[in-house]
């Protein structure tokens, strides 16, 4: 353990060994820091350089919970906040399933989480690193600008401590590159996008990140808006993720046993096509979010949630599961010093077919290969499982890719699109987010255009 | 928070190296939360957030720095990272001298919610899940979310400027579902003002949880909205978001001056029908995106976008507006110390048209009537945007009738602007919206008074 962790994980006991009888206390500490650097036509246009730490504190007394956090580590304030969290007991409703996490047995799948390489990494090769990435996606088509061109790190401490034996802490850095490109022709300008992540500069792929960043915004140059109609979709690995991150909400243990999941009660029953099976699996060191603890302290762990279209179970931190009378399935989540834990799927995964997208696209008539969407947070209501979004691609005719379309919508419902996947690729991307990408071929989505 | 001799020293710290501005922006802000769900308050929260971000700027590149540490050592510490980031040089000395401005609050607060007892606050929450739940037995879940804040902020620059201000926020947010034969349908609700705990001597919260559990009850009954072309009339106050994605993003002077906006280059011309005139206004009294003064330090103002269809102006940051040698427009915004400051709206709406809301709905012969509005966003290069209607009716000859399910809208900005063929005289500011841009939310509102585009594209399933 590297000596500044030690001194959170000083500071956390520190504040747990103040815990009364009957008392339960968890104190979250943690510290950390990024750059940000952005490249414009060669320059640096900004240059941000950021540490910040902070405490949470969650008291629990007779049922009752209260929490109070401050964003730094000065020993008085950590005092006040322990003191805050305690009068805010007070206020909470008694909730018998109220408690933290236990240690349960189950053993950590050890992650390679932090990377000496990036530490040690120069501020002027970090620049030069978006200067590159700006200049080969200059390079790909002369219709081009660069709006932005940047290279970011991070890196973070997190030390966790709770009377009821959870003592765990860690530390994690990481970095990526990102390009936003105009294409212009004429009157018209599309935009586009690439990146590249890693857990130091030697694993991007600026090559990769800067034909995307091109391609995005090129290949929508002259698109149109099409007739409505009802057909297939191919969703493009990007886009695929997104809307698993969407699905693995639905399967919340939280929202369960609120009584607000569109599939509660369902357990054992087939609620998608045969052909999806669907993994929460954040041991997985492929996946970006690969973790070997949760947002309570327990060990991450490998979660099979749809077996061939069957739906197996929920995801739950130690809350939820005490609740629904099962265990937690490792999946709490944390944003930060600033709150207590919620529920999500940490590393989602569909498991691969066989084929190629090319291959997919050859087997449809009339469909849509669905390359970007917009609006996801406002136009799918997860609750009633109404999906609307935003969409741009290209058309699929007799087995090919046709013309570009922008400026429609592609709509379903959740439940319908899931019994609807036709076939999964086996094209797997592993995108910095919370759910690996992979072509998805769904049938009967409403396309709403001109 | 921090001496005006110990901003001058830091300034001078972060001028040496031969920068051409220097700023610091700090902030200590208390909060207080508290979550009702499942029918128990689950938690009150206390927050405390303090620190400083330090800017300082040489030629074309901005250097940027932040500490939680408000001491003279912590803020020289990082004004030394933030110039360093800047660009090497030799500036040598500079002294700063410091004035304070008079700052001009658009409303006075009667009661600071710090110093309201969290009793009151919880309470609150009761009153809405006992006033939902008793809308009709079809809510099955009710969540209801109050949160304040009291931040004390301070900017002083390289300039000479120094002013501060306390902003006072209190908000709720009401989200019902309920239950019937055909699934679950989801409802919500939100308030926040710039003003204290008053707020809710004013407002009847219990309406607001009555109003979330009719949307979800009606919505039960909705079909699937249509899918394709067809007009749309948007009620009062929620839809101000279509201004904020259709033109309020492409007027932002970061995305004009990098040609990444289809208003670039054009103001003079006409860019929407003429019944629309666009205003973003930093002063209204209490409004969730009102300010005395932006995060640059300078006082907000009205700022006219649109007048009659005419683009007039853009909104300007202190950075682009020192540029071009113009005054700063007060738009100057970041969601804390921790981030730099960007081009962002405050308060954007529409102003009164003379057409009265019930003719507009009655010269509809069919179409889309979206009583409320959830985000959207927008790609300001190209102008294509989407927006949620999460409460929405057909209009059958000229009649408001059978509800719908949510879905999205989607149209192209100055397409929209042009089309909009009717403006009512019923202006009135929405509900609470966050803004993100870059990666930073901050708190905006929205308003206009109800009025129809001739056609949008309505993302549905029903042919």
């Amino acid at each position: 353990m590297s000596e500044s962790l030690d001194v959170l994980a000083g500071l956390a006991d520190k504040v747990v060994a103040q815990a009364s009888a009957g008392e339960q206390v968890e104190a979250y500490v943690s510290r950390g820091g990024n750059t940000d650097v952005r490249v414009y036509q060669g320059e640096v246009e900004h240059f941000v350089s950021a540490q910040s730490e902070g405490i949470g504190v969650r008291v629990i007394r007779d049922g009752r919970t209260g929490f109070a956090y401050a964003g730094t580590l000065d020993p008085g304030a950590v005092d006040e906040v322990l003191a805050e969290a305690r009068d805010n007991v007070a206020f909470g409703t008694v909730d018998d399933w109220a408690g933290l996490a236990e240690p349960d047995g189950v053993a950590r799948t050890p992650q390679m989480l932090w990377n000496d390489t990036l530490a040690g990494y120069a501020t002027s090769d970090k620049i030069e690193l978006a200067q590159e990435l700006e200049r080969r996606t200059l390079g790909h088509d002369r219709r081009l600008r660069i709006d932005d061109s940047n290279y970011a790190d991070a890196w973070g401490e997190v030390a966790v401590a709770t009377t009821t034996g959870i003592r765990e802490a860690g530390r994690e850095n990481g970095c990526y590159v990102s390009v936003s490109t105009l294409a212009d022709d004429g009157d018209e300008t599309q935009t586009g996008f690439g990146f590249s992540v890693g857990r130091e500069p030697g694993e991007f792929d600026l090559d990769r990140a800067a034909r995307e960043a091109a391609e995005r915004a090129t290949r929508l140059l002259g698109a149109t808006k099409p007739p409505s109609r009802r057909l297939t979709v191919v969703l493009d690995p990007f886009v695929t993720a997104q809307f698993l991150g969407i699905i693995g909400s639905t399967l919340n243990g939280e929202s369960v046993v609120k009584g607000r999941s569109l599939f509660r009660g369902r357990l054992g029953e087939m609620i998608a096509a045969p052909g999806v099976s669907l993994v929460d699996d954040p041991t997985n060191a492929l996946a970006y979010t690969a973790t070997d603890v949760d947002g309570d302290g327990l060990a991450a762990r490998r979660n099979e949630l749809i077996v061939a279209g069957e739906l197996r179970q929920f995801v739950h931190n130690s809350y939820s599961a005490r609740r629904a009378d099962v265990r937690s399935t490792g999946n709490a989540t944390r944003g930060g010093y600033a709150g207590t834990p919620g529920v999500g799927c940490l590393a989602l995964q569909l498991q691969p077919g066989a084929r190629s997208q090319t291959e997919l696209i050859a087997d449809i008539d009339d469909g849509l290969l669905v390359q970007q969407v917009s609006g996801l947070h406002s136009g799918v209501n997860t609750v009633s499982g109404d999906f609307s979004t935003g969409a741009s691609g290209i058309l699929i005719t007799d087995g090919a890719l046709g013309a570009p379309v922008r400026e429609m919508t592609i709509a379903s419902t959740l439940q319908r699109m899931l019994l609807d996947v036709v076939e999964v690729g086996a094209d797997v991307d592993w995108l910095p987010m919370r759910a690996a990408g992979v072509s998805l071929v769904i049938a009967d989505v409403m396309m709403s255009g001109s | 928070m921090i001496d005006q001799d110990v901003c001058q020293r830091v300034l001078a710290r972060a001028m040496s190296t031969g920068a051409d501005f220097a700023e610091i922006y700090a902030e200590d802000k208390r909060s207080t939360s508290a979550g009702l769900d499942d029918g128990k308050v689950e938690q009150v929260t206390s927050g405390r957030d303090r620190g400083a971000g330090i800017r300082v700027i040489a030629g074309e590149t901005t250097g940027f720095a932040h500490t939680s540490d408000l001491t003279e050592d912590g803020l020289l510490a990082a004004a030394g990272a933030a110039a360093a980031a800047a660009r090497q040089g030799d500036g040598g000395t500079r002294t700063i001298a410091l004035t304070k401005a008079t700052v001009r609050r658009p409303q006075p607060v009667e009661r600071y919610p710090d110093g309201v007892a969290k009793a009151d606050k919880v309470e609150l929450l009761r009153r809405i899940d006992e006033s939902a739940r008793a809308a009709g037995g079809e809510i099955v879940q009710v969540s209801a979310g109050y949160g304040d804040s009291v931040k004390r902020v301070l900017v002083a620059n390289s300039d000479g400027l120094l002013a501060d201000d306390d902003v006072v926020r209190c908000l709720l947010r009401i989200s019902t579902v309920a239950d019937g034969d055909t699934g679950q349908q989801t409802g919500f609700t939100s308030l926040g003002h710039t003003i204290g705990f008053e707020v809710f001597d004013q407002v009847d919260v219990e309406e607001l949880a009555r109003d979330a559990a009719r949307q979800a009850i009606t919505k039960l009954g909705a079909r699937p909205a249509p899918s394709g072309s067809l007009p749309v009339v948007i009620k009062h106050g929620t839809g101000g978001v279509l201004f904020h994605e259709a033109c309020g993003h492409g007027l932002e002077a970061d995305f004009v001056a990098k040609g990444a906006s289809v208003y670039a280059e054009r103001t003079g011309e006409l860019v929407a029908s003429p019944l629309v005139t666009v205003v973003d206004d930093g002063t209204m009294a209490g409004e969730w995106g009102t300010l005395a003064i932006d995060d640059e330090g300078h006082a907000t103002q009205r700022n006219p976008l649109i007048e009659a269809g005419v683009l007039t102006d853009y909104m300007w940051d202190f950075l682009r507006s020192r540029k071009q040698g113009r005054a700063p427009s007060g738009n100057g915004r970041r969601q804390s110390y921790a981030h730099l400051p960007m081009v962002r709206m405050t308060n954007t709406f529409v102003t009164d048209g003379d057409s009265d809301p019930d003719d507009i709905v009655r010269s509809t012969e069919r179409g889309v009537y979206v009583a409320r509005l959830g985000g959207g966003s927008v790609n300001t290069a190209t102008g294509d945007f989407v927006f949620g209607m999460t409460e929405a009716y057909l209009i059958e000859h000229g009649e408001i009738t059978a509800p719908l399910r949510e879905a999205n809208l989607i149209g192209n900005g100055p397409q929209a602007l042009r089309d909009i063929d009717a403006v009512g005289n019923d202006f009135v500011m929405g509900g609470p919206g966050t803004c993100g841009k870059d990666g930073q939310g901050v708190p905006v509102g929205t308003g206009q008074p109800t009025l129809r585009v001739s056609k949008m594209t309505i993302g549905g399933t029903a042919a």
